[in-house]
This record gives structure tokens, C-alpha cells and sequence, in this order.
């Protein structure tokens, strides 16, 4: 940052959701030529800052120059016109139309006011070669393409705009190793024609090939800005962990004698998400699925519940091999299952409908006589459940959207509790909720373990997998890349094992469980 | 070298209309105690250009995603307005075309205003929007009746050189103003966008708003140019709130057929205009074949079905269920 001006700055940078503090007077600074990597933890507010960079959301505070002029965009197609392109995770091409098409989205060439076909066709090919992804034919529609494929497409798409600020969230994360090799000589070529490069990304051994220098992001501030190779992997997960928190979890009972096994996978395989995964959870254990967001831990858990086709491998409860071929299936019979999905809004609760028929949706047939409903029983059920998860509504029959976020998750819970499950898998259940439901449900979560149950827990908050689990699988790209077991859950291995770099947590297993 | 491949699978629903089309025509002329005759075939086009019209109306909309159940009514109103206006001197009948067409694009610029600015759904804002048109329909003509110039009906609706039917040119000739254009524009790629991802074709920074309010103007500009062939055809005007309807209904089938996704994001009005001649062929398949015309309704409906069944494969090859419901 000494000599040349910084070309892009941002100052006192500050955004809050909600209640939720995503970035809190937060600074970078940007120069030409050269490739900054951006580091943090899962909510360490990067995704917010680059948000902010690329115009998709509106900071609350604070400034951003770029070449010495204060700028403002209100929208991505402004920041672009500034010359910031961003490519982002969640992919921005649009499905029905063509490679070139897409290629030249934001600006087309046009003739005579209609866009001219092939000028496009011309600058998709030429964007597709600098990219490095020549074979990718531009009349070939995006939809039609594979992942890998459509990221690079990303790229090409995001060159073809001349940026001068090019931000990479995790662009690698789809590609293959030989793609990745063919970006990097990319960027590489990229810096050198001196642009200036932002790189997202959890993979430490890229960060080191690729970086010149390195801003680590911590509860919404950078805490520490460093040129590149001055610190050890070490130091930047130290520098990484510091997470202010708050929670209180209920006693672990430790070591218990080995119960039986309930749920159990083999090889678990699924397109390209899911790697081999072999784990088992015995009843009464509360396992947890560590990692960064999304390394397969969602598509673990649908796979179990049944939503997956054409899954390799095997899933067995108690022991024998099942085929779980829906999640009605999953809930039913000898199975037992329960899930807790990520998004209640969508995949939790009809928001429109009362808390009473929310809860009753998943024991319908439980509670239901020759397909009519008991109501009296159905009362008695719910009322247990309302008691025992303490949920706060003004009735049953008021609509279960005007609930707060704790009380809804609290319903979506209760639902699968009706059915009394035995296995209960939970996908990040605690996002989003205030910190005096998020004990409730740590202490119900073990209160169900101790009464037998098989949970098996996925969460974006290492401190909650610290604080509630008897063991935790940490996945990366689609595999158990380790396994930590009671007090070698520290915050330092699962932030390690979670950028699958080795810290020196003492005798760490390595490979799949159980 | 293999760009025919990517073109040929670009343009297959089109195509597969094309081809239902060809081979129901065939069999429809086949059969026709007249045969393939100028006189069958201008009959045939008289009738289907006016379904080929609101269905390219519909398709406009469907592309982003969206529906039009007003398409029908503004073709009755711009019918009834046409019934008034198209008529006396050179002139005036030019000022009445114009009026018709203004009108047209209007109503759809009031639906594109309603849906995207005041972000209606479309079904529910047009609905109402399409009661609205009909009522005023009905103001202007509570009896059918009125009158249009009968000369430019005649040329509009005769034929060319003795063969050609004057309405299959006119069809083409508004494809190739307002369709192709609209097509190859910056703004129709932006409905395309629109319609396949918003998500996405916001992100890309893609002019989002104004290409689905140009799509639904222009399928206002084209359900009126419907409503003036109709008048050209009947020589009055009527605000007949079932013939509406049908069509409406009619140009949601037809674009089904022309292989245009209700999901939006896909497809063309060529598709579209072969999908609604042949949905009229099928109905006069079975006038040829002599059968009881109470079972033309059954009958469309069972090809209708079998046609949109055909978009559903896709759902087999889904590897994550979650997919089926996005």
C-alpha cells in the first residue's frame, strides 16, 4: 500500500441486519496489480463487505472512494459501470440463455438497435479464451452445462465487462483442479495487466499460491491486514477465532457406555456433493457436522431424510441396510426420522396457517382415524409439546408467521417432536434466533439425547458444535475430513480442520469415523 | 461447426409446432371435400391468424414469466373500438387504425404498470384489468353492431396474385416488425433474463423492468392488431365476454403447443403462431371428418394434454427432489 495511490477504499464501513451486526466499522483498501485474499470464519461479514463493494446492498455508514472520488452505487449495474465486477457464489447467469448470450448480458453490441449477433458471438469467444475455457462452445445454453462449466462461464462473463476491481467469492469452489490451474494463470495475467483483484476463498493452499496480500475479517472488523506469507497458517486461524459469545450449554454426561448404533451410513455418495461419507451416531449422542458452509452438510442431511436420488452407498438403522425413498418414508414406520431444515420459512412452516395446523402437519396420520382428525387427541398433543418447548404465542390459531424467529423454530421443532422421532437430524437451527432460545433448544437438544434419541447436528457457530456436541465430523468438499472427539473439540481444530489445514491439536484422527 | 446442433435445439419447440401444424394441415386439406385449394387454405388462415395474433400477445408476457388473461378482452374492446372508428375516408380510416392500435398499447402498458410497479401478480392484476377492458367494451357496443371500411377489410382479408391469403401476410409482416426486433433487442433479452432468473438478470444488471414493461405493452399493440382482423373478418364489432375468454384461454393452449415455457425465459412467437393454427386445425379436423361438433372441446382438451405432458420428462432426470417444487 506504499507509494501508488490505493485505487478503491473503504472507510468506516458499517451494516447491520435486523438486530444483527454484520460488518461494524469496517476498513480496506485496495491496489491495483495485485490480488488481496479476504479471510474470516463463517458470519465474519465478508459476503456483507463484498456486497456492499458490488452494489447489492446499501451500507448504514461509511464511505468508499474510488480513485481519490467518493462513490456510492445503488445498484450492481452501477458499481459495474465503475468497473467493479464481482463473481459471485451463488452463480448469476441466467439458465435459459446462451453462453454468449450471458456473456454480454449487461452491455450487448448492438446494430441498427437490435443486439448484433456476431459482435456477441465474437467478444463471448474472445472472453471465453481469456478466461481459459475456449471449450466452451457460446451457443451452448448455461442450463445445459455443468457446474464446473458455468462458473468459468462466470468468469468469462465478468472478464467481457473490462473490470478494474475483479472480486472472486469463492469462484474456485465449483471448478475442477484443472480449471483452477487454468484461473489462477488467469489472474496471474490479470494482476499483471494491473487490475486489482479480490480473492475470496477457504482454501489456505490458494490464498498462498495466489495472494499478495491478506485482510482478515472478524465479527464484522478487520482485524489484521499483512502481506502475504509473513504469517504462518497458525497465526491466521488464531487471528480468525475471537468470536464474542454468549451462550450457556447444559452439562455434557461424557463418556457413557457404548450404547447402540441407530443411524449409520456407508460410502454415501451423491453427484459430485457428497464424497464417501461413512459416520454413525448411537442413541442418547448428540454428533455434530462441522466445517464451512456449504462442504456437503446440507446434502448429508437431505440424503438421510430422503429427498436424494440416485445416492451410492448404504444408510442403515440399527444396523440393517434401509432404502429411504421419501421423507414420508423417513418419518414413518420403524425409521423414525425427523428433520429440521435450514429455511423454516420455506421448508419449515406454512407461514399463512395457525400454529396449530403447523404443528399437526407431520402426525397427521399419528392423530387421524379413518383419515379424520382427532381433534381431542390432537389438542392433548399439542398442548404437551407448547409446554414442553415453552412456546410463546398469543393462541393456537393465529397464523404462525406473526411469531417471533425463536418461537416459529421452536413450532417447527415441536412438529417433528410429535411424532416422537429416534433419530433427529437438525440442519443449522439456531440461525437467526435470539440468544435465550437458542439455550432452550441447546438444553432440549440434550434432554431428547437423554431420553434416547440419535441427533446428529449441523451448525454454522463452532461454539454451539463446541458446546453441545459428544463428537463433531468436520466436512470439506463433501468429505469427513476429520473427526473430533469430546475435548479435541477446541475452537483452533475445527477452524483448522475446517480450512483442512493440520493444526497441532494433539493426535488428531484423520479420515471418516465410526 | 456444430453451431446447427445448438440452433436446431434452440428452436425444437418451435419446430415440433411446425411440425403438429404441417401434418394436422395435411390431413385436414387431405380430407377437405375441396382439397388443398386457395379458397380452403384462405379460409383456414382467415380464421387462425386471429387465435396466431393474441397468442403472440401471450407469449410476449409468458416469456417473463408472467401470464395475460386480459389479452382476450383487449382484442373484444379494440374489436368494438375498431367497429366505431375504422371507417370513411382514407384518413379517417388511417386515424382509426391508429386508434385502435394506440389503444392496445395502452391496456398493455397499464398492465405492465400495475404487475411491475405495483408488483400485482400477473393472473390477479389482469384478471381485473381484462374486466375492466370488457367493460368498456360493452359501453361501446351493448348490441353488436357498427360497420368498418369495407375495402381495406376485403384487401386485408383476400387474396394476393389469386393465391396468396392477404391475412398470412399481414402475420408475417407483423413478425418481422414487431417480433423480430423485440427479439433481437437489448430490452426483449432483458424479458428473456427476466423471466428465466430475476435473481440472476438483477445481479447481471440487467435493465429487468423495462423489458417486462415493454413486453407486456407490446403484447397489447398485438392482442389490438387481433381485435382489428376481427373486425376486418366480421364487419362489426361485439362485446361477446365468452369469445373473449376463449381466446384468452385459447392463447395460453396455443403457447403451450408452440413450445413456449409457462416458467418463463423460453421460447418464440413463431412457436406461438404455429402452435395456435394448429390448435384451430384440430377443430376443424373434425368438421372434415364429419364429426358431432360436440366433441371438439374433448377433443382439443385430450391434445392439449398429451402436448404439455411432453414438457413434464424433464421431472425424471431431477437427482434432488427439492428441485420438483422450485
Amino acid at each position: 500500500m506504499d507509494g501508488a495511490a490505493p485505487l478503491f477504499r473503504m472507510e468506516g464501513i458499517s451494516k447491520r441486519y435486523g438486530g444483527v451486526r454484520a460488518l461494524e466499522k469496517a476498513d480496506l483498501t485496495v491496489a491495483a496489480g495485485g490480488i488481496h485474499a479476504i479471510l474470516g470464519e463463517n458470519g465474519a461479514g465478508k459476503s456483507t463487505l463484498i456486497k456492499i463493494m458490488a452494489g447489492v446492498v446499501a451500507p448504514d455508514e461509511g464511505t468508499m472512494t474510488l480513485d481519490g472520488r467518493e462513490v456510492s452505487f445503488a445498484s450492481p449495474a452501477a458499481a459495474n459501470q465503475s468497473g467493479i465486477v464481482c463473481i459471485f457464489q451463488e452463480l448469476s447467469l441466467i439458465p435459459e440463455l446462451s453462453v454468449a448470450d450471458n456473456i454480454v448480458i449487461s452491455d450487448p453490441p448492438k446494430r441498427f438497435g437490435m443486439i448484433d449477433r456476431k459482435a456477441q458471438r465474437r467478444i463471448a469467444e474472445e472472453a471465453l479464451a481469456r478466461a481459459g475455457a475456449s471449450d466452451i462452445h457460446p451457443c451452448a445454453l448455461v442450463k445445459d452445462l455443468p457446474l464446473s462449466r458455468r462458473q468459468m462461464v462466470e468468469i468469462a462473463k465478468a472478464l467481457a465487462r473490462k473490470p478494474r476491481i475483479l472480486i472472486l467469492d469463492e469462484a474456485t469452489s465449483a471448478l475442477t483442479a484443472a480449471d483452477v490451474a487454468k484461473v489462477f494463470e488467469v489472474l496471474k495475467r490479470l494482476r499483471s495487466e494491473g487490475l486489482a483483484l479480490l480473492y475470496i476463498s477457504h482454501r489456505m493452499n490458494e490464498i498462498a499460491e495466489l495472494a499478495d496480500h491478506c485482510t482478515v475479517f472478524r465479527n464484522g472488523r478487520n482485524v489484521a491486514s499483512y502481506p502475504a506469507g509473513s504469517k504462518s497458517d497458525n497465526e491466521v486461524v488464531e487471528l480468525m477465532i475471537g468470536r464474542e459469545y454468549s451462550h450457556i450449554f447444559p452439562p455434557k454426561p461424557g463418556p457413557t457406555a457404548a450404547a447402540t448404533t441407530v443411524l449409520e451410513a456407508r460410502n454415501l455418495s451423491w453427484a459430485d456433493r457428497l464424497d464417501n461419507i461413512s459416520l454413525s451416531v448411537r442413541a442418547g449422542e448428540v454428533v455434530g457436522l462441522g466445517g464451512l458452509d456449504g462442504q456437503g452438510q446440507r446434502e448429508l442431511l437431505l440424503a438421510f431424510f430422503g429427498v436424494l436420488r440416485g445416492l451410492s452407498g448404504e444408510i442403515l438403522i440399527d444396523g440393517k441396510p434401509v432404502s429411504i425413498a421419501s421423507p414420508t418414508a423417513a418419518s414413518h414406520g420403524r425409521i423414525g426420522m425427523a428433520l429440521i431444515p435450514e429455511d423454516r420459512k420455506t421448508e419449515g412452516l406454512m407461514l399463512p396457517m395457525t400454529v396449530r395446523e403447523n404443528l399437526s402437519f407431520a402426525a397427521l396420520d399419528r392423530l387421524s382415524k379413518g383419515g379424520i382428525i382427532d381433534r381431542a387427541a390432537e389438542q392433548r398433543l399439542i398442548d404437551d409439546m407448547v409446554g414442553l418447548l415453552a412456546i410463546k404465542t398469543a393462541g393456537l390459531d393465529i397464523p404462525v408467521g406473526a411469531l417471533s424467529g425463536g418461537n416459529q423454530q421452536k413450532v417447527v421443532i415441536a412438529k417433528w417432536l410429535m411424532r416422537q422421532p429416534r433419530i433427529i437430524l437438525l440442519n443449522d437451527p439456531t440461525r437467526g434466533i435470539d440468544v435465550g432460545t437458542k439455550q432452550e433448544l441447546y438444553q432440549l437438544m440434550r434432554k431428547l439425547a437423554d431420553a434416547g434419541a440419535a441427533i446428529l447436528f449441523y451448525s454454522t457457530d463452532y461454539d454451539e458444535l463446541i458446546g453441545c456436541c459428544d463428537r463433531v465430523l468436520v466436512l470439506y468438499d463433501g468429505a469427513v475430513k476429520r473427526e473430533l472427539v469430546g475435548a479435541e473439540i477446541t475452537e483452533h481444530a475445527l477452524i483448522a480442520s475446517a480450512l483442512n489445514i493440520h493444526g497441532e491439536g494433539a493426535g488428531p484422527r484423520q479420515g471418516a469415523g465410526a | 461447426m456444430k453451431d446447427w446442433r445448438y440452433w436446431l435445439a434452440e428452436q425444437r419447440g418451435t419446430l415440433l409446432a411446425f411440425g403438429i401444424f404441417i401434418v394436422m394441415f395435411a390431413i385436414y386439406s387431405a380430407n377437405h371435400p375441396a382439397g388443398f385449394t386457395a379458397n380452403v387454405v384462405q379460409t383456414a388462415a382467415n380464421k387462425g391468424v386471429l387465435l396466431a395474433f393474441v397468442a403472440m400477445a401471450q407469449t410476449l408476457v409468458v416469456i417473463t414469466a408472467g401470464i395475460d388473461l386480459s389479452v382476450g378482452m383487449i382484442f373484444t374492446l379494440t374489436n368494438c373500438m375498431a367497429s366505431w372508428l375504422v371507417i370513411g375516408t382514407g384518413l379517417e380510416t388511417a386515424f382509426g387504425v391508429l386508434a385502435v392500435l394506440g389503444t392496445g398499447l395502452l391496456c398493455g402498458a397499464v398492465n405492465g404498470a400495475i404487475v411491475i410497479y405495483g408488483r400485482l401478480q400477473p393472473i390477479v392484476a389482469t384478471i381485473a384489468t381484462g374486466a375492466v377492458f370488457f367493460g368498456l367494451a360493452l359501453l361501446l357496443r351493448p348490441v353488436p353492431g357498427g360497420s368498418v371500411n369495407e375495402d381495406l377489410a376485403d384487401f386485408l382479408t383476400g387474396r394476393f396474385f389469386g393465391v396468396v391469403p392477404a391475412s398470412l401476410v399481414a402475420l408475417l409482416v407483423i413478425v418481422l416488425v414487431v417480433w423480430v426486433p423485440f427479439s433481437r433487442s437489448e430490452l426483449g433479452r432483458a424479458a428473456y433474463a427476466a423471466g428465466s432468473s430475476e435473481t440472476a438478470a438483477y445481479m447481471s444488471g440487467v435493465p429487468i423492468r423495462r423489458g417486462k414493461f415493454l413486453a407486456y405493452t407490446l403484447a397489447g399493440l398485438l392482442a389490438a392488431i387481433g381485435g382489428l382482423f376481427l373486425t376486418f373478418f366480421t364487419y362489426t364489432g361485439e362485446a361477446a365476454y365468452a369469445s373473449g375468454n376463449a381466446y384468452t384461454l385459447f392463447s395460453i393452449a396455443a403457447v403451450v403447443l408452440g413450445g413456449v415455457s409457462l416458467f418463463g425465459g423460453k421460447g418464440s412467437a413463431i412457436g406461438a403462431i404455429f402452435g395456435a393454427l394448429a390448435f384451430r386445425t384440430i377443430g376443424d379436423l373434425l368438421f372434415v371428418f364429419d364429426f358431432d361438433p360436440l366433441w371438439q372441446p374433448l377433443f382439443q382438451g385430450v391434445i392439449l394434454l398429451i402436448a404439455v405432458s411432453l414438457g413434464a420428462f424433464a421431472l425424471f432426470r431431477v437427482r434432488n427432489r427439492l428441485e420438483w417444487f422450485l
